[in-house]
C-alpha cells in the first residue's frame, strides 16, 4: 500500500481496536495475566505483527479478540472494538456470528485446523452458507474463486479432495481460503508459516500480503520470527512477559528500537551480528507468570535497569512517547554509535 | 589438515511399502524412498561442517548414518579411517562410538523425565564402565548450569537450559566430533543465541569437530565453516561459508537465499519460489531439481549432473555457469533500486 493510501485512512476508525485489555487465569498459586493492559489497533488493510518469544502472551491476545480464551482464561479487563463496537462482551451466540463472518482465524498447523473427514469443498461453502445470504450453487462457485485465489491449481477439479491430499504449502493455502471466504474484516494468522519450509514460507507470506492489499483486511500477524515480521508487517507489536514493550512503524522498531528488549532481540539473531564470532544475548529467561519481578518485567535481564524499574508500577507505553513501555529507553543516536 | 569424517557415495533407501496384505489387495507395487543419494563429503578436524535444506532433503538421516544409528544401504562414512558399518575389531568400534556424540532437535524429548540429570549425563560414561566421579557437576558448570543442578529432573528446567543438559551429556564421553541435528530450532531467539555461543565456545576449548545440521540458514551462516546445501537427497552445492554466501552458484542455492526472510529488508516485494519439493518416492528424472529451476533445458531432465568444480565450489549443476551470470546480473538490478 502506498503511504498516501494509509494516510488517508488514518482517520478513519480502526478495524480492530484493543484497550487495555486484561486476560486473567486463576491457578492454584494465584491469579496470572498472560495478558496485561495490551492496548493497539489495526486499520483496514494494514498488518500489524505481533511478535515475542514463547509465553510472551502473542497468541492469548489473538485468541481474546477472536472469543477462543480456553476457561478458566477470562477477559478481566479492557476493551475489543471491531469496527468501532464492542465484541468483549457479546453472548456467545453474537459472537459465534461476528467469528467467521467478520473474523477469520489462520493456525499454525494446517492438518489440525481443517477436518479430515469433510472434502476442502464441503469445509468451505458450510462457512460459506453460515455466514453469507447465498444458495449451494453459488456457494460452491464462492469455494471455487476463493481456492482459485489463494493459488490452488486446478480448484474445480480438487474441490472434492480431502485435506490430506494436499501437501503442507497447499494446506495453508485452503485454511487462508477458508478464513478470508466469508469476506471478514480482521484476519488473525497465528504463526501461519512456522510449520512450513522456507521457499513455500515465502509464498504464504507473499499470499497473505497480496491478499490484504488487494481486499483492504487488517490482519493481525502474530509470529516469532523477526523476519516473517519485517518482510510482512507494516507495524509491529513487541511483547514480553504478557505486557507490550514496543510498538511502532516495522523499519523504526527493527532498526531503531527503544526498548531494550527489542534491542537485545535484534542483536541476538546471527544475522544482525554477522561477522561477530558471538552474539549478543540476553542473559537469563523470560520471568514465569506467577513469579514476575515488581516493576518492569523486563528488568533482571535489562542492563540499562535502575531502583525506579524494580518498584512498581511498570511503565506503559507512554513513559516513552507511546512508543516503548520503558522508563530509561535508548536513544535513536545512541544505538547507532553503539552498533 | 586431515579429514576426521569421511562420507563416500553415501546412499540410504528407506522402505515405505504397504503391508504385505494390503499390497496383494490393492494390487500396489512396493514402494521406496531414497532419503539419502550418492552424497559424498569430507569434514575436516576443528572445523564446523553444516548440513542445510529444507525438509525431506535427508539431513537428519545423514546425521543418524554418521552416528551409527541408521546403517547406510550403500556407500561409506569413515571416522578417523574407521568404516562402523564394517569394522569388525569391537574396540576400535567402541572408541569411535565414544568418539561421536549427537544432540537433538527436541530438548522435552530427548532427556529421560523419570533420570536425575547426575544420571542422564554420567550415562554415556556409566555405560562403558567409566569413571563418574564429580563428572556432571563439573559438565553442569562447563555448560553454564550450577553444579547443584544434577540432583534435579528434566522438568525443572526450560528449553534452553535442558539443550545445555544435553550438550554436557554429549561432552561427557570425552567426543571429537558431535553430530547436532537442528540442536537450536525449538528454542527462542535470545536463548538460541546463548546456546550457539556456548557450542563456539566449546569448540574452541576442547577442539570439537561439529556436523551440524539446520534448516535455518542464519544460524548455519553464524556457525558453519563450510555449508552443504541437500535437496531430495541430494547433495546440490558445497562451499566454505563466504564463498557461498556471496556467489551461491547452484539454482536451487539462489532461490532459497531469495526465500529466506530478512531482517534488514522491509516490505520486500519478493517473487515467491515456484512450486514445492517433490515426492521423494517419485522424484524427477536427471537433476531433481529441474521442474522448479527457471535454468533448466532439456539435458537437465535426462542426465543426473555430477557433482564438479567451479572457482572453489563443488556444485551439481549442468548450467551453474549460466546460474551465476543471472545471480550477478541480478544483484546488478537490484543495486540501484535499495
Amino acid at each position: 500500500m502506498t503511504r498516501e493510501g494509509r494516510q488517508g485512512r488514518a482517520n478513519a476508525t480502526p478495524v480492530l481496536s484493543v484497550r487495555d485489555l486484561i486476560v486473567e487465569i486463576p491457578t492454584r498459586a494465584g491469579t496470572v495475566r498472560p495478558t496485561d493492559g495490551v492496548s493497539y489497533d489495526i486499520r483496514a488493510g494494514e498488518i500489524l505483527g505481533v511478535v515475542g518469544e514463547s509465553g510472551a502472551g502473542k497468541s492469548m491476545t489473538g485468541n481474546a479478540v477472536i472469543g477462543l480464551l480456553d476457561p478458566p482464561a477470562r477477559i478481566a479487563g479492557g476493551e475489543i472494538l471491531l469496527n468501532g463496537e464492542r465484541i468483549d462482551n457479546l453472548s456467545r451466540d453474537k459472537l459465534r456470528k461476528v467469528r467467521g463472518r467478520k473474523i477469520g482465524m489462520i493456525f499454525q498447523d494446517p492438518l489440525t485446523s481443517l477436518n479430515p473427514l469433510l472434502t476442502i469443498g464441503d469445509q468451505l461453502t458450510e462457512t460459506i452458507l453460515e455466514h453469507l445470504p447465498v444458495g449451494q450453487p453459488e456457494a460452491q462457485e464462492r469455494a471455487i474463486a476463493a481456492l482459485e485465489e489463494v493459488g490452488i491449481p486446478a480448484a474445480r477439479a480438487r474441490i472434492d479432495s480431502y485435506p490430506h491430499e494436499f501437501s503442507g504449502g497447499m494446506r495453508q493455502r485452503v485454511v487462508i481460503a477458508l478464513a478470508l471466504c466469508a469476506e471478514p474484516d480482521l484476519v488473525i494468522a497465528d504463526e501461519p508459516t512456522t510449520a512450513l519450509d522456507v521457499s513455500v514460507q515465502a509464498q504464504i507470506i507473499a499470499l497473505l500480503k497480496r491478499l490484504c492489499r488487494e481486499k483492504g483486511v487488517a490482519v493481525m500477524l502474530v509470529t516469532h520470527d523477526m523476519g516473517v515480521i519485517a518482510e510482512a508487517a507494516d507495524r509491529v507489536a513487541v511483547m514480553y512477559a504478557g505486557r507490550l514493550v514496543e510498538l511502532g512503524p516495522v523499519r523504526e522498531v527493527l532498526t531503531r528500537a527503544r526498548h531494550p528488549y527489542t534491542a537485545g532481540l535484534m542483536a541476538s539473531t546471527p544475522l544482525a551480528s554477522l561477522g561477530h564470532r558471538r552474539l549478543r544475548q540476553i542473559p537469563g529467561a523470560m520471568p514465569r507468570l506467577n513469579a514476575l519481578p515488581p516493576g518492569c518485567p523486563f528488568n533482571p535481564r535489562c542492563e540499562r535497569a535502575e531502583d525506579k524499574c524494580r518498584q512498581p508500577p511498570a511503565p506503559g507505553l507512554e513513559a516513552c512517547e507511546g512508543r516503548a513501555a520503558c522508563w530509561f529507553p535508548l536513544t535513536p543516536d545512541a544505538e547507532e554509535s553503539a552498533a | 589438515m586431515t579429514s576426521l569424517i569421511s562420507v563416500r557415495g553415501l546412499t540410504r533407501v528407506f522402505d515405505v511399502s504397504k503391508p504385505w496384505l494390503n499390497r496383494v489387495i490393492e494390487r500396489l507395487p512396493r514402494a521406496f524412498l531414497t532419503a539419502v543419494s550418492d552424497v559424498s563429503f569430507e569434514v575436516p578436524e576443528k572445523s564446523v561442517y553444516a548440513l542445510v535444506g529444507e525438509s525431506g532433503s535427508g539431513k537428519s538421516t545423514i546425521g543418524k548414518i554418521v552416528v551409527g544409528l541408521v546403517p547406510p544401504t550403500e556407500g561409506t562414512v569413515e571416522i578417523e579411517g574407521v568404516d562402523l558399518s564394517r569394522e569388525t575389531d569391537a574396540a576400535k568400534v567402541d572408541r569411535i562410538r565414544s568418539d561421536v556424540q549427537m544432540i537433538f532437535q527436541d530438548p522435552y524429548a530427548s532427556l529421560n523425565p523419570r533420570w536425575r540429570v547426575r544420571e542422564i549425563i554420567a550415562e554415556p560414561v556409566k555405560s562403558r564402565g567409566g569413571d563418574t566421579e564429580g563428572l556432571a557437576e563439573r559438565l553442569l558448570e562447563q555448560v553454564g548450569l550450577s553444579g547443584a543442578d544434577a540432583a534435579k529432573f528434566p522438568h525443572e528446567f526450560s528449553g534452553g537450559q535442558r539443550q545445555r543438559i544435553c550438550i554436557a551429556r554429549a561432552l561427557a564421553s570425552n567426543p571429537r566430533v558431535i553430530v547436532c541435528d537442528e540442536p537450536t530450532s525449538a528454542l527462542d531467539v535470545s536463548v538460541q543465541a546463548q546456546v550457539l555461543n556456548l557450542m563456539s565456545d566449546l569448540r574452541e576449548e576442547l577442539g570439537l569437530t561439529y556436523l551440524f545440521i539446520s534448516h535455518d540458514l542464519t544460524v548455519v551462516q553464524h556457525m558453519a565453516d563450510v555449508i552443504g546445501v541437500l535437496y531430495l537427497g541430494r547433495l546440490v552445492e558445497e562451499a566454505p561459508r563466504d564463498t557461498l554466501f556471496a556467489e551461491p552458484k547452484h539454482p536451487y542455492t539462489q532461490m532459497l537465499f531469495a526465500a529466506a526472510p530478512r531482517t534488514d529488508v522491509f516490505g520486500r516485494e519478493v517473487d515467491p519460489p515456484k512450486g514445492e519439493i517433490p515426492d521423494p518416492i517419485n522424484p524427477p528424472t536427471g537433476c531433481a531439481f529441474h521442474p522448479r529451476c527457471p535454468l533448466a533445458v532439456e539435458r537437465c531432465s535426462r542426465e543426473r549432473p555430477e557433482m564438479r568444480s567451479v572457482d572453489g565450489t563443488r556444485v551439481a549443476c549442468h548450467r551453474a555457469e549460466e546460474a551465476v551470470r543471472r545471480f550477478h546480473a541480478e544483484k546488478a538490478e537490484d543495486a540501484p533500486a535499495e
